[in-house]
């Protein structure tokens, strides 16, 4: 995958490229791409990949200028048309999965196959999401990982809290990111998505880890009934990050789209 | 120099083993540690110390905003300044201050402003804070990234409210008003002097050098960790160009206790001292500093808030009384103790307003009086010359009016047979 980067309307955005065969947008989820990197290459095996960052997400510039759901929406429809891209296969995944969701819901007819992995943007009273933007590093893997002990092997590399300058760094990246998933997701990612969906035209699968704790799957029964025709593929031994623990599963059922 | 006695009223019911058994004082502590009757007499209490300072001979008497706080038990501190207003005759009113972004519309606080000071005869020190992370993105659902804007925007519909005298429609992003028209207007005009409590960001020292603010640092960690962040406001005053280096552009909190000797202070206080540092700010990490709430900039300067988490553990480390005292997180010790420790910390950080936290934990009334007696009557005069070359500055402090009325005026009874023949 190559790294890129493509002019928009408010801010240069940065993209990962690779692969040959139908176009596919990838929307990450609030933790950004560090995790995907394999899903990703694996993923351009088959299709022809591209994979925008959120402003502010890893080296990218920052967007003050998103500010608000519709915002990130037209945004991300604004990536889309830089990249010269026309009814794509969409993917997202978590708050990707959000705002793919959005994107199909306010132009429908431009998304005709949409694979949501493990979404947000859905909120059930009986079942409140865990809050995200109060955990600590530490505290994260068991609401991502199938494993959470080789989960935090994986998240605690390399990561060394005693060391300011690593500190400021983490601190920095952590601003950044999810400053700017916060806009969308803070304090409960709920914008109103659950009134547009059944405007989604596109087929769509869903996907999503068996264990998942951090958007258990009883969300997805809800998303499966707000759109239309939906079909719901659960991995098994997957946890929230199931590109990341069951690569060849996921990209197995985004197939079903192609 | 002014003084301010402080109070956050605490709750002072923590169990002994509330840092083992609850991950927070603040945002998700447990409710049932709350006792609705046993706070009936706390706030009596805590209103009475307020009113027994004002007759001492401090500048003004304080209080502050917290929200889901068991250190803080004022969500609404203009309540209590209110109470404040009818019970007290001279002091200044130090409301340090009401987060403007967590009022919808933010002309809420222009309105209750303006009242605080009609009633007061023109008494009222207004502050603007952003609020901690805790109170303004985990208790009131603020988004971390955009507070800052939203903030700045309600200080720009506020101060147009109080300056401008047509109604004038206001088209904000987060605030949209048709007819802006305020009433009542505060008798200091344009507008009662404002105070702004900051954690370090570079963006706020200009945010008050440009509105002419005072800066106000409302840390818990004393004079010593202070610093480095009052020194960076001041460079940042001087880099500036700022007309002048008034000592009143900036404040300080700071925990003080008073008693006969050092050895006494130790004995009467360090229970409570000790109840305030390692029960009552104990913090979650998690709540300390939500992502986006802090600028970039800000975290690139390294300088942390008072709440920002450390590598590990809890936001303050357990500390003894001797390390409490040495480290300067309090000034304690008999008269003479305090105002040299005093004196240090005024010169060193060049703060003409200070904020005297003198009722401290779980303080009983009895202590928190004699604390305060011997400083309004041993420490404080001593330290009030300091920066006397800026004695005539007047633009960070009240100006109350001269003829004031005194509540409770009333005549004891009305002839009714008089009144039925008035005309007027």
């Amino acid at each position: 995958m190559e790294l890129k980067t493509v002019k928009t309307e408010h801010v240069p955005v940065r993209y990962y490229e690779g692969g040959k065969g139908q176009p596919l947008v990838f929307l990450h989820g609030a933790g950004g791409l560090d995790l995907d990197q394999g899903f990703l290459a694996a993923l351009a095996e088959k299709f022809h990949v591209y994979a925008p960052l959120v402003p502010g997400y890893g080296d990218s510039e920052e967007c003050p200028e998103l500010r608000d759901m519709l915002d990130f929406t037209l945004h991300t429809w604004d990536v889309v048309g830089a990249l010269g891209l026309k009814d794509p296969i969409l993917v997202g995944f978590s708050m990707g999965g959000m705002i793919a969701s959005e994107m199909a819901a306010v132009v429908p007819n431009e998304v005709s196959r949409l694979a949501l992995i493990a979404p947000a943007g859905l909120w059930l009273d009986e079942h409140p999401l865990p809050d995200i933007f109060s955990m600590l590093p530490f505290e994260l893997p068991p609401y991502l990982f199938h494993d959470p002990a080789a989960g935090a092997k994986i998240m605690s590399a390399g990561m060394d809290m005693s060391d300011p300058k690593f500190l400021q760094g983490f601190l920095v990246q952590t601003a950044r990111q999810l400053g700017a998933a916060g806009k969308i997701m803070f304090p409960i990612p709920d914008r109103g998505l659950s009134s547009r969906l059944y405007r989604i035209k596109a087929k769509t699968i869903l996907i999503w880890g068996s264990s998942d704790q951090l958007i258990p799957p009883i969300y997805a029964q809800a998303f499966r009934r707000g759109i239309a025709g939906s079909e719901l593929v659960l991995i098994p031994d997957a946890g929230h990050v199931a590109p990341f623990e069951k690569p060849h599963d996921v990209i197995r059922a985004i197939s079903r789209l192609a | 120099m002014k003084f301010t006695w402080f109070n956050l009223m605490p709750w002072p019911y923590l169990p002994d083993d509330f840092r083992q058994k609850y991950r927070s004082v603040w945002v998700d502590i447990d409710s049932k540690l709350f006792n609705p009757e046993k706070s009936h007499e706390l706030y009596n209490m805590y209103i009475d110390l307020l009113e027994h300072a004002g007759t001492l001979g401090f500048d003004g008497i304080g209080v502050n905003e917290h929200h889901q706080n068991a250190y803080g038990l004022m969500p609404s501190p203009n309540i209590i300044a209110a109470g404040l207003a009818r019970r007290t005759r001279d002091v200044g009113l130090v409301v340090l201050g009401a987060s403007i972004a967590l009022y919808n519309p933010p002309l809420r606080v222009a309105e209750e402003f303006a009242m605080l000071d009609c009633i007061s005869g023109g008494r009222l020190v207004a502050g603007f804070p952003v609020g901690t992370s805790m109170d303004t993105n985990f208790c009131y659902g603020q988004i971390p990234a955009l507070t800052r804007e939203k903030y700045r925007e309600a200080n720009e519909l506020i101060m147009r409210a109080w300056h401008e005298r047509e109604p004038f429609a206001f088209n904000g992003r987060y605030t949209k008003l048709r007819y802006v028209n305020i009433w009542p207007r505060p008798i200091q005009q344009p507008h009662p002097p404002i105070h702004i409590p900051g954690g370090g960001s570079i963006e706020t020292f200009d945010f008050c050098l440009d509105n002419t603010y005072s800066y106000s640092y409302l840390s818990f960690s004393g004079y010593v960790r202070g610093k480095a962040l009052m020194q960076s406001y001041w460079d940042r005053v001087a880099e500036r160009n700022t007309p002048d280096t008034s000592p009143y552009r900036a404040g300080f909190a700071q925990t003080v206790c008073v008693a006969d000797t050092d050895e006494e202070a130790e004995r009467l206080y360090s229970k409570h001292v000790s109840y305030f540092y390692n029960r009552c700010l104990h913090v979650f990490p998690g709540f300390a500093d939500a992502p986006g709430y802090r600028t970039i900039k800000t975290i690139q300067k390294g300088v942390l808030s008072q709440y920002a988490p450390p590598a590990s553990g809890g936001l303050f480390p357990l500390l003894s009384w001797k390390e409490m005292v040495e480290g300067g997180y309090i000034i304690a010790g008999s008269p003479e103790t305090v105002r040299q420790r005093m004196e240090e910390m005024i010169k060193g950080l060049r703060v003409g307003n200070v904020f005297c936290l003198m009722h401290i934990g779980d303080m009983p009334k009895e202590k928190s009086m004699y604390s305060t007696q011997l400083f309004a009557e041993k420490v404080m005069p001593k330290l009030r010359n300091i920066f006397p070359e800026y004695a005539s500055d007047n633009r960070f402090w009240c100006k109350p009016m001269a003829n004031r009325v005194s509540p409770g005026a009333l005549p004891a009874e009305v002839d009714l047979r008089t009144m039925a023949n008035a005309d007027d």
